[in-house]
């Protein structure tokens, strides 16, 4: 890969950072809950992809973004109000743009140039066919620009295909005043001014008046000032663009000289002095928005070249984006402007190293543990004591390392978003999004993987879950549908929901549909929660009509093994005429996991601790024998299913009915309680989860291995796998059961 | 091994299995250890004794006698794993002993007979004979690993 191919993969990467930001920050504004800064943010990230897109060239993405930019640009000057209206076609510009970027990305063609270019229709709608008139048309000629609060950086209103295409030259004067700031976070005035001589004629004089005594000189301060009369082609737009990095750390005074600003009306102003010569002189340090790393690439001007440099700029910016350690949660949902903590990109490899060799640390510790039992060694001897804290140690090593893979779910539930504003668009509902917990943290495996099926379950929400707006105005309920997606911690795991305000499951036509597909037997008795859960049988699909969105013959059942895959679970709830919500439970993380250790047939085995209730002893009058194998336990009056592990496992050749054995109290999937019969208990403990698929394959009811303190592979039980295959082997219908399969 | 292989020459890591000779390519193998103990897995073909951990990553033993067609091995302290790479995947097997390392011309190495067996039949790549008149059979290792993940079941019915 060549400089210019990892500087463009730097800004890919970006990109989606800025896309995610232009993303939540409009669907702030589009709840009403958008301030200055949020229409700035946005304004920036849009401008900063455009920037970036320029410098490789990338026309279809620069087009669409450029008016996009201008379009924002009306509304951050408060010329156009950012309706609701408005906003759907921004939110939908945003996806379009995502698209077009994801095109670029991937290399491939843009196949949707027709909805880009509705948009961009839409788009220059909102602002006026005639935008050059905008600023002076109308009612208040007479008033100055920097009264109206204008922004020169508006001036830039060319709307045709080329992005910088500015008519004849113009005289600009521009008095440049760095600061000792500027110096200090490395930018070169000569750097700015060369660049500023690119853009055309240019005449600069320095200014060394205020430069002192050579012994009174501060080695480090600044003491020059340049004035340029500059006459160029460009806008002041450009010109400004140089100055892009070091505007907080200098004097900046840009004056138009002669003519009307280009386009401007040159005729037909009443007062044509105020024309001539426009006072739109502004403090750059007055605007003076915060710099943060995207700004790298909006800066990155068409030039190639100046990339890097600008880059480095940014590299020195950096230390400045010193962000409070721990914003409150509250207040950064609502903040569109990041504020970022000092971090780094690692690659992940490294990462998943160092969480391998913490795997083997744990391994380790638990072996040494087994040795200081051997040894027989007391509880309070110095080797003992030393060794809880060596534990305690690992434990928080081990947590830490977990926490850097963490990352919050944030990004993953506004691609959310945007798969319901398409849904939406698909069926004609209206469909709005809620989003709950977003910065809760899980391992970056997990909500890589999660994308998929709740892409699924969110369009299914929509398509199935949400009525049409006729309906729901008849049902009494307001005519936009709302659809929650939460997250957050709870008892070890991650919980997160997908629920909507719909009619809920039609569990008539959901029990048909199963009969007619001969999935269930037609006198079937079902309770709702079952019925509910056929929904996860494999080839279900409750659509009536395929539509484009759903029912492409992917059900839930590739949902369910999607999370299940993951260690997790998934479940549905739902109340005719209020909605359904559908709960995954997720593991903290892939790596480790606690589990109990227990013997069964001579084989140790880990159980997730997750799936335990309770352990106990059961007394022998407690089992029941139902048929010829099957054994039922009654847990304080509760018959429950009782399953031998180890002949289940085919460990041994006939379930025993051992004294000793003992019984753990297991739920599953479906919130159907087992009682898992094994020999005894060993061991509670975190166990690291080493696949089994990498040099063998896939083990019916085993969800991986582990490595033991005396170095020996203990398995972990697939709970749910084990109780339905159990469930099978009894032949006994459960709907729960066969949908987990 | 110091002198330098010649292109048409291959070496061989030789080994017992149940009173017969038979070799595997040595760069197929990646070490070669004494027997621990193996964990069981459900659901497992019979020729797969279970899955060991080998400085830290799990991987299964195959049992080669019993893959063979022959008795299964009642694993001892003296019994041999020998650690190979198959396809992306690492395998130990598991056979009575390591005895030769040999270098042979590929000229040498025969078609396999017809004889009865047909599962020692597939899973023999070729025979050699050795000057004194040993016959050692070369284990296409390929052939003694079904795709577990997808076979397992087919196989079981084989």
């Amino acid at each position: 890969m060549d400089s210019m191919e990892t500087i463009k993969q730097t800004f890919f990467q970006e990109c989606e950072d800025l896309l995610q930001d232009l993303e939540s920050g409009l669907i702030l504004m589009n709840d009403g809950e958008s301030d200055d800064e949020t229409i700035n943010s946005v304004f920036r990230a849009v401008h900063s992809i455009k920037g970036g897109a320029g410098a490789f060239e990338l026309t279809e993405l620069v087009k669409f973004a450029h008016i996009f930019e201008n379009t924002l640009d009306e509304i951050r000057s408060d010329r156009l109000e950012a309706s609701k209206e408005v906003l759907k076609v921004l939110l939908q510009s945003s996806d379009t743009l995502t698209d077009l970027f994801e095109a670029a990305r991937d290399d491939v063609e843009f196949d949707d140039t027709e909805r880009a270019d509705e948009l961009r229709a839409a788009l220059q709608g909102f602002i006026g066919d005639k935008p050059e008139e905008a600023s002076d048309d109308g009612g208040m000629p007479a008033m100055s620009m920097d009264d109206m609060g204008f922004e020169p950086v508006i001036l830039d209103f060319d709307f045709g295909d080329d992005v910088d295409v500015a008519p004849d030259a113009i005289v600009f004067d521009i008095v440049f005043t760095p600061n000792a700031t500027m110096y200090a976070h490395g930018n070169e005035a000569v750097r700015l001014l060369s660049n500023l001589a690119e853009l055309g004629d240019a005449n600069i004089t320095c200014d060394r008046s205020t430069l002192p005594a050579f012994d009174d000189i501060d080695p480090e301060g600044a003491y020059l000032s340049w004035s340029i009369e500059l006459e160029t082609e460009k806008t002041e737009d450009d010109i400004r663009e140089i100055f892009d990095f070091v505007e907080d750390d200098c004097e900046l005074q840009i004056t138009q000289r002669g003519g009307a600003p280009e386009g401007g009306p040159e005729d037909g102003l009443p007062d044509e002095d105020s024309a001539e010569t426009p006072d739109i002189a502004i403090e750059t340090t007055s605007e003076a928005p915060a710099m943060d790393n995207n700004e790298a690439v909006s800066a990155a001007p068409v030039e190639v070249a100046s990339v890097e440099i600008e880059v480095k700029a940014e590299e020195k910016e950096q230390p400045k984006a010193e962000a409070p350690a721990k914003p409150e949660k509250k207040a950064e949902k609502k903040a569109a402007a990041p504020v970022q903590a000092a971090t780094i990109r690692i690659n992940l490899e490294r990462v998943d190293r160092l969480i391998n060799l913490v795997g083997e640390l744990v391994i380790n510790q638990a072996m040494l543990t087994e040795c200081v039992v051997e040894a027989g060694l007391s509880r309070d001897s110095a080797v003992s004591s030393g060794l809880d804290e060596f534990k305690q140690l690992t434990r928080e090593i081990q947590e830490s390392v977990m926490a850097i893979r963490a990352q919050p779910v944030q990004s993953l539930f506004q691609r959310m978003s945007r798969v319901v504003r398409k849904a939406a668009q698909a069926t004609d509902k209206s469909v709005r999004l809620v989003l709950e917990g977003e910065f809760t943290e899980v391992d970056k495996t997990i909500v890589e993987k999660l994308a998929d099926p709740l892409t699924h379950m969110i369009r299914n929400a929509v398509d199935h879950g949400v009525e049409t707006p006729e309906k729901r105005l008849e049902n009494g309920k307001p005519e936009e549908g709302i659809v929650t997606l939460s997250a957050a911690h709870r008892s070890g795991k991650i919980v997160i929901e997908v629920s909507d305000d719909g009619a809920g499951v039609n569990r008539e036509r959901v029990k048909q549909i199963a009969i007619d597909k001969g999935l269930i037997p037609e006198d079937a008795p079902l309770s709702d929660s079952e019925i509910d859960n056929l929904l996860f049988m494999p080839g279900f699909s409750t659509a009536e009509n395929v539509t484009t969105l759903s029912g492409r013959g992917v059900g839930m059942d590739v949902v369910k093994r999607a999370i299940q895959s993951l260690g997790g679970r998934v479940t549905i709830s739902s109340e005719p005429g209020k909605g359904s919500v559908f709960t995954i439970s997720l593991p903290l993380t892939l790596a480790i996991l606690d589990g109990m250790l227990v013997h069964a047939a001579g084989q140790t085995l880990v159980i997730p601790l997750t799936a335990i209730v309770e352990t106990l002893i059961p007394k022998p009058g407690d089992i029941h024998h139902m048929g010829p194998d099957g054994r039922v336990l009654n847990i304080r009056g509760t018959f429950v299913p009782m399953i031998d592990v180890g002949y289940e496992l085919g460990f041994r050749d006939s379930p025993t009915h051992s004294e000793r054995s003992v019984v753990l109290s297991v739920e599953t999937d479906g919130g159907t309680q087992s009682a898992l019969l094994v020999d005894a208990i060993q061991d509670q403990r975190q166990v690291v989860i080493k696949s089994l698929e990498d040099n063998y394959g896939h083990v019916p009811s085993i969800a991986a291995a582990t490595i033991l303190g005396d170095g020996r592979i203990a398995l972990i039980l697939d709970v749910d796998n084990l109780v339905s295959s159990a469930g099978d082997s009894r032949a006994s219908f459960d709907p729960t059961l066969v949908a987990a399969e | 091994m110091t002198e330098t292989l010649h292109s048409d020459e291959s070496e061989l890591v030789a080994f017992v299995v149940g009173n017969q000779e038979y070799c595997v390519d040595i760069m197929k193998v990646r070490e070669i250890r004494g027997w621990t103990p193996a964990t069981a897995l459900p659901d497992a073909p019979d020729y797969v004794q279970g899955v060991i951990n080998l400085r830290g990553s799990v991987l299964p033993i195959v049992d080669l006698a019993k893959r063979l067609d022959m008795e299964t091995t009642e694993p001892s302290e003296r019994h041999v794993i020998i650690i190979s790479q198959i396809r992306d995947q690492v395998v130990g097997l598991l056979v009575d002993s390591v005895s030769d390392i040999l270098t042979v011309s590929n000229e040498t190495i025969q078609p396999t007979p017809d004889v009865a067996s047909e599962v020692a039949q597939s899973f023999v790549g070729g025979v050699l004979a050795l000057e004194d008149g040993r016959m050692i059979s070369l284990i296409a290792l390929d052939r003694i690993l079904p795709n577990f993940s997808t076979d397992t079941e087919v196989e079981v019915a084989a």
